[in-house]
């Protein structure tokens, strides 16, 4: 581990946020796209049998 | 075969199922090797210190909020001219993205400026241009999730959206137009006088690959689900018909 000296608290704390807000805008994208395929896939196997 | 036709929404789908994991793995190598690079085996400041390794994350996120409304507007613009939906899409696919980027920005500027300016805020001409950009996000993606009808929705957020470029523009050339406050001048230049140091510029350019390929895959993604979103809807809407 580098030896951040008295910088320790910001730069540990930037890149937990910033790790943390890309990670949810990922995973949050990711779901929403799942969610809505099945979704879709659904509606049209509905829509093919009349 | 015209350019547009790959806006088509079906061939759009087509093109981009196998760009979307590739470029996810891509993305996935370029943050990972900027960050470790710039964290761990970068040297510090000698004036900044440790809190340099800020950089690795405050500089790219602040550059992609700014361009991620560039792209916006873009696709903005093919709307309004050539009324092809996928572009709507895309810029509205595009808005959460920007808005997180430049909450990035915002929170590790504030972390870096309380040790270094003394202050976790100033209203400096760059700084205040970008808490506008993030009120712009905002309004964007409400305009968006308030207005039914999805035409009626793209002209509105597009028009927001030339508005909103003006804010962009000041975010990026703030510190030129300005010579006062207290954010510094561009970390990165076409002047190699004026950029950082190469062992601060090498992991720096690799960490801005890996947020653009982030950026791209995250679009491309987005865009897909709101192209299915609309099919669905449509689907739904004629079963509530018939």
């Amino acid at each position: 581990m580098p030896d951040l000296g008295k910088y320790v608290v910001e730069v540990l704390s930037a890149y937990a946020l910033t790790l943390l807000l890309l990670a949810g805008l990922v995973v949050i994208s990711w779901a929403r796209s799942r969610r809505m395929k099945r979704a879709l896939e659904a509606a049209e196997a509905r829509r093919a049998n009349g | 075969m015209s350019i547009w036709e790959y806006a088509n929404p079906l061939k759009f789908m087509g093109w981009t199922a196998p760009l979307v994991p590739v470029l996810s793995v891509l993305a996935a190598v370029a943050l990972s090797v900027g960050l470790i690079w710039g964290y761990f085996f970068t040297p510090d400041d000698y004036r900044m210190g440790a809190s340099v390794k800020i950089i690795y994350i405050h500089v790219p996120s602040a550059m992609m909020a700014i361009n991620a409304w560039a792209m916006m507007l873009v696709a903005s613009l093919i709307w309004i001219v050539r009324r092809h939906h996928v572009s709507a899409l895309a810029a509205k696919a595009a808005a959460p993205i920007g808005m997180v980027m430049t909450v990035i920005a915002l929170i590790t500027g504030a972390i870096w400026g309380q040790p270094m300016w003394g202050t976790w805020w100033a209203w400096d001409p760059r700084l205040t241009s970008f808490l506008i950009l993030f009120l712009f996000y905002i309004g964007y993606m409400a305009m968006w999730a308030a207005i039914e009808n999805p035409d009626t929705a793209a002209d509105l957020t597009s028009v927001l959206c030339l508005v909103g470029s003006v804010f962009a523009i000041l975010s990026r050339y703030a510190v030129n137009f300005w010579n006062q406050g207290l954010h510094q001048g561009a970390s990165l230049s076409m002047d190699a006088e004026e950029n950082v140091a190469d062992v601060f510029w090498v992991p720096l350019l690799v960490a801005i690959a890996g947020f653009v390929l982030l950026f791209v895959a995250l679009v491309l993604v987005r865009t897909r689900t709101e192209i299915r979103a609309r099919r669905l809807h449509a689907i739904v809407a004629r079963e509530r018909m018939g």
